[in-house]
């Protein structure tokens, strides 16, 4: 079995100035090539649990940090952000406020200048990065003159020029239409299927995570209090409303049938899986 | 009665229309881009409607109209009765109520408390009133913990919920909300989904522009899609979301109850389902059916 890629030993963080943590008592173990999805309300340390994986958390926003966390074979507390940077690349919700540069070579090309490349590997890198997310001949386009969707592609090749093993979206549509939406959760499921990176997706839509996620983790007040399957997750429906959380609405269209008695089998998280269980039911033939 | 050097329309109408908009043209100052072409519209008092379309297909030039941040190149828009071409952007305020996407594009004040006091003391509000429709607001959207609070202090979420409230605060006879449930958890697109009940049962009229298909299918009456700067369509959100070649064309997407719905009991004569639990009683009541 190989070495996780993100593993969190009880990890406490909190930042500065406030009383109660962020993060509290974090163990976790994502292995290379995961997919995964993390849910949770507003303010339940979803962003600070990503922030956390390449150490932007406590390193450049300080506050107090425990336990340990090992990334790609390095510990983190041992390492700048700019080096955990060619491990981890994290995209936001707002990729316009990530944009800065003249061209999309240029955005893209940022992070590698920074770190030091010669000019052909990065270049190459560049170009490799743009193909990777279906923005290749766009290398002397404006960023500013993509739509929503393109740009938040843009926002990801300039991470994955840097060869992360580890991509982090943080609500990376939220700002985006149905288009830029499913441009962007195509994109990274190609990265992780064909070239085995593994995704952390936070995000609130769950009907997109049980489409593509592996494995869902649910975030409560600063810790982790659910972590499986999507089918095994979205299953317990009652606990998620406890927590203020929804399911899929294929999953909720069985629980409610569940419970008077008219379902059998296993519970449906998408659409195709809720179709062929209703048909069965109703005896009608696909 | 044409005025000189301005236009051949009635500067007030008599109408129990909230919005009467006809032809209404934008195209942006450069005379490059049309952003709006020719827009019939209609919208009744108290009436919760729903704009769909993707990004540039000319929602928010079309509700820019209405709280004339911009006006119409040519055709005409009403608001309550009035030729919006013909008044202030002050004047357009006390009757259209604008919630934007991005919240900092709103929020001023040093407190939350002076936020939600701003806009109805502006309009002139009576003090008594106005501290009575703050503390309903504070209740309905739970911000009683931020209220001596910088709105730059809260989080994002919050401060979103703070931007609607400074709006309704201001009790405007329409509100347009633009994407309001963006970034939001369930839990918050609850209050707003509700926010939009009460606010129509009221009397006032709600435009929300949103991508948020499961919530438009639960909230609102009408849907109007836009696509290439037209409405291509305007029909309850069932016969929106049914029409499969529509939400092809647009690139949207039907809510997924919906979608299952269409799959299984709609050939059977069942219903254009919008939430789980109406898919979930007609699906009973053809298994009770049968084992009879």
């Amino acid at each position: 079995m190989p070495n996780p890629i993100v593993h969190f030993d009880s990890v406490f963080y909190t930042y500065p100035g406030t009383a109660s943590p962020a993060l509290s008592d974090i163990s976790l173990d994502i292995m290379p090539g995961e997919y995964v999805g993390v849910i949770g309300l507003n303010g339940a340390g979803k962003t600070t649990l990503g922030l956390s994986v390449n150490g932007v958390v406590p390193s450049m926003l300080g506050g107090r940090r425990e336990g340990t966390i090992i990334v790609g074979g390095l510990d983190v507390e041992d390492y700048p952000v700019r080096e955990m940077a060619k491990i981890v690349g994290i995209v936001f919700d707002n990729p316009e406020f990530q944009m800065s540069q003249m061209t999309c070579a240029e955005e893209v090309a940022l992070g590698l200048e920074n770190a030091g490349i010669d000019y052909e590997t990065m270049r190459r890198s560049v170009s490799e990065a743009l193909n990777l997310v279906g923005l290749e001949g766009f290398e002397e386009r404006s960023p500013l003159g993509l739509s929503g969707g393109q740009q938040q592609r843009l926002a990801i090749a300039a991470v994955l020029a840097m060869k992360p093993q580890v991509l982090i979206m943080d609500e990376p549509t939220s700002n985006l239409d149905p288009i830029g939406k499913q441009e962007v959760f195509g994109m990274a499921t190609t990265l992780n299927q064909k070239y085995g990176m593994t995704v952390i997706v936070i995000e609130h839509e769950v009907e997109v995570l049980a489409e593509f996620a592996d494995r869902i983790i649910v975030m409560d007040g600063g810790r982790i209090v659910m972590n499986g399957a999507p089918t095994e997750i979205f299953s317990r429906a009652d606990e998620l409303q406890a927590l203020g959380l929804r399911v899929p609405e294929a999953t909720a269209l069985a629980n409610i049938l569940g419970k008077k008695g008219h379902w059998k089998g296993s519970v449906p998280i998408n659409t195709g899986e809720a179709v062929r269980s209703v048909n069965a039911l109703l005896g009608v033939r696909a | 009665m044409a005025r000189r050097g301005k236009h051949a329309f009635p500067s007030q109408i008599e109408t129990d229309l909230a919005v009467k908009m006809d032809g209404a043209h934008y195209v942006y100052p450069n005379g490059q881009v049309v952003a709006l072409s020719g827009v019939d519209l209609e919208v009744k008092k108290g009436e919760l409607l729903g704009v769909i379309g993707q990004n540039g297909s000319g929602k928010t030039t079309l509700t820019k109209l209405l709280n004339r941040l911009l006006k119409p190149t040519s055709g005409t828009v009403y608001v309550n009765g009035l030729l919006t071409t013909d008044r202030t952007v002050q004047e357009m305020s006390a009757h259209v109520g604008y919630v934007f996407q991005n919240p900092n594009h709103q929020l001023f004040a040093r407190t939350v408390k002076d936020e939600l006091e701003f806009g109805p003391r502006n309009i002139g509000t009576p003090e008594e009133e106005i501290a009575q429709r703050v503390a309903a607001a504070v209740e309905f959207f739970d911000l009683a913990a931020f209220i001596e609070e910088h709105p730059y202090r809260v989080s994002f979420p919050i401060r979103k919920l703070v931007g609607i409230a400074s709006v309704v605060t201001m009790k405007p006879s329409i509100i347009i909300l633009d994407e309001p449930s963006t970034g939001q958890d369930h839990q918050t697109t609850r209050i707003i989904n509700s926010l939009m009940r009460r606010l129509a049962e009221d009397g006032t009229t709600v435009i929300c522009v949103s991508h948020d298909m499961p919530l438009l299918a639960e909230v609102v009456e009408r849907v109007i899609v836009m696509r290439n700067t037209e409405i291509i369509a305007d029909a309850s959100p069932r016969e929106v979301f049914a029409d499969q070649q529509l939400m092809l064309t647009t690139n949207l997407q039907a809510p997924q109850i919906t979608n299952i719905a269409l799959e299984t009991v709609y050939p059977l004569g069942g219903p254009i389902a919008l939430t789980p639990e109406e898919l979930a009683a007609d699906i009973a009541s053809r298994l009770e059916k049968g084992k009879r």
